[in-house]
């Protein structure tokens, strides 16, 4: 085919502008995430003193990352070390690796429940039949789009009360914000199995029901591992957004310290009085197991992804 | 034989609702029973101190008198934060489409290292919007942030992106002020939620048959026409329903303003509202009625997701 001027130019035009979009989006993705890397491991005199200082020298990286043995071995020099570190500083001075702790326990049990409540659930609602599955179903699309903040008030409130009345505390107690987490999980993991278990094929679970399995045989022997990868998406995607998890923990956590979560141990660093390269440290020590599962499980999870694994 | 086949249906009833029953019961405990007691809540004039003593089980004096509140206290500050909110998500989520829309045409087309840009594409939106929002705030910062002082080298004042409401410039001899704080809050939640758009706009681009755009390169069509005529046609309905369901979440955003600057300088959207009045200004019923306004609104928007877009969702 022979082009047209017209076409060339254009072509031209497009390529020239391809190149800058992808340095264009390359910038503005990857920088802040670098700005926060160096931002993190440079002293804060030097972030005051050169605030445009693009990369740390190996003596910063040296200070930053050096005294992390201090961790398990404290010997009488690190004090000193954690006022150059802010690494060593958030993780022991800021209690990080409490809180560090407290995630990761919130974070499991978040995805242990979610599964065991969404799964037989999500199963009823697509594959069986019953007089009230189509109202269950859009049930489910409605919550999905239901705002966290008009739930936190009354649970909130309801929570102040029980704790009256049974004595018992219930804020600041990770049991309680994990069943409440599960307001913000489990409509993500119901919406998710119900658009995934429809494309697992019906034929197969009959053969097994002709063949004399129990319906609860054949979800257990032939659909559950039919359906692991997209389990396995939905607790990892459940335990992104338990680690995420941010309005929740302020409401029911911020009272009992010992019981922050990361998110929220980082948003109570966010003041004056703490060096703002102690809150970059924190910023790496949550995202960087984030982007970490992200890589590893990319292909798996940009799927997730457009099957709408996140709201909000 | 037809009493087998209904006791068989009627066994796989049962068991649908055995194992509905736990998942409903959840949902209802934390979900379905607080959007309710929410509009109880939202009758009853309740402070928060009174929380642990007061009745909250006395329905006798109901009363529409915290929405009156609501709406009417602080000399009619409602509004503001309502038009607020209403520019802060349509403009965020037009923002976040249009840059979506950019995003997905970059990385259509093969080129060597597309997966790593296409992987940093999607940081934006997977990492904790605890940290990206710590990031952009301490970049934006007056004193120590890279954008700013930037902004200074090539001949920009220093201003204070996140706490300046309003900078004084003129346009032809009329002195407007620039929303700077709503504008920089409304670019980071483009920023952040481009990479959903972006999501969608690519498997849609990808689904559109290479015939389409042989057959007008054929009869002549420019690659510019190419865009404008068959791709864009083609994304209109995705557009739509990416455009309401964005719109619904950024509608009800808590955490991005609140992180950033905690909703000052004229950029206090409704969520922020309700944070306030139920801890700055201690007053629950009045935050619980702000929150059934909003959910009203919501409910409202999705519905018109539901039945315009949902029985769509297959292409989606």
């Amino acid at each position: 085919m022979i082009w047209s001027s017209r076409e060339i130019l254009e072509r031209r035009l497009w390529w020239f502008f391809r190149v800058f979009s992808v340095l264009f989006f390359l910038l503005i993705t990857a920088f802040p995430f670098y700005w926060m890397f160096n931002l993190s491991v440079r002293p804060y005199s030097d972030v005051l003193l050169n605030p445009s200082r693009l990369f740390p020298s190996l003596e910063h990286l040296h200070m930053a990352f050096g005294p992390i043995p201090c961790l398990w071995n404290p010997v009488p020099q690190c004090a000193k070390w954690a006022k150059n570190s802010s690494y060593l500083g958030v993780l022991v001075d800021y209690h990080f690796l409490t809180y560090i702790r407290n995630s990761l326990v919130v974070s499991s049990m978040t995805v242990l429940l979610t599964l065991l409540f969404a799964v037989p659930g999500a199963y009823a609602v697509t594959r069986m039949e019953f007089r009230f599955r189509d109202v269950m179903s859009w049930g489910i699309l409605l919550i999905y789009m239901f705002p966290a903040i008009v739930i936190g008030i009354p649970l909130f409130v309801f929570f102040v009360r029980l704790q009256v009345l049974l004595g018992i505390p219930l804020r600041g107690n990770l049991y309680t914000v994990t069943f409440i987490y599960l307001a913000s999980t489990l409509p993500v993991a119901l919406y998710m199995l119900r658009s995934y278990f429809p494309s697992i094929p019906k034929d197969l679970e009959e053969a097994a029901l002709i063949d004399g399995c129990s319906r609860l045989e054949v979800i257990w022997r032939i659909t559950l591992p039919l359906a692991l990868p997209a389990i396995a998406s939905v607790a990892l995607y459940t335990f992104m957004i338990a680690w995420n998890e941010f309005l929740f923990a302020l409401l029911f956590l911020v009272e009992h310290q010992p019981a922050w979560t990361l998110p929220l141990g980082l948003q109570q660093l966010d003041s004056q009085e703490v060096p703002r390269t102690f809150l970059m440290a924190g910023s790496m020590l949550i995202t960087v197991p984030v982007i970490v599962l992200f890589f590893f499980f990319e292909r798996f999870l940009v799927q997730g992804l457009t099957a709408g694994a996140v709201k909000g | 034989m037809f009493s087998r086949v209904r006791s068989l249906k009627a066994q796989e009833a049962r068991l649908a609702y055995l194992l509905l029953t736990p998942t409903l019961l959840v949902v209802g405990l934390i979900i379905v029973f607080p959007v309710i007691w929410n509009v109880v809540l939202s009758l009853q004039p309740i402070r928060l101190s009174d929380l642990p003593r007061i009745s909250l089980l006395n329905f006798s004096d109901l009363t529409l008198r915290n929405y009156y509140t609501a709406i009417t206290a602080r000399g009619g500050r409602f509004w503001d934060v309502l038009w607020v909110t209403v520019v802060y998500a349509t403009a965020s989520t037009v923002l976040a489409l249009l840059m979506g829309l950019w995003a997905a045409m970059t990385v259509r087309e093969a080129f060597p290292g597309r997966n790593v840009v296409r992987g940093f594409m999607l940081f934006p939106y997977i990492a904790p919007v605890v940290s990206i929002a710590f990031i952009w705030k301490l970049m934006l910062d007056k004193t120590i942030g890279i954008v700013p002082l930037l902004l200074e080298k090539v001949g920009f004042p220093a201003i204070s992106f996140l706490t300046l409401r309003s900078y004084p410039v003129e346009i032809f001899g009329f002195k407007i002020g620039i929303p700077v704080a709503l504008m920089t809050v409304i670019f980071f939640e483009a920023w952040h939620y481009f990479p959903f758009t972006f999501l969608f706009f690519l498997a849609r681009l990808q689904a559109i048959p290479q015939e389409l755009y042989e057959a007008a390169a054929v009869d002549g069509a420019s690659p510019l026409q190419r865009f404008w005529y068959i791709t864009l046609p083609q994304l209109y309905t995705v557009a739509g329903t990416l455009f309401l369901l964005r719109f619904i979440w950024t509608f009800n955003k808590f955490e991005d303003v609140f992180l950033l600057n905690g909703g000052a300088a004229g950029t206090t959207v409704l969520a922020i509202e309700i944070y306030n009045w139920l801890f700055a200004r201690r007053n629950v019923g009045v935050a619980s009625a702000l929150a059934v306004i909003m959910a009203l609104i919501l409910t409202g928007l999705a519905l018109l997701y539901l039945r315009e877009f949902a029985r769509r969702s297959s292409e989606v």
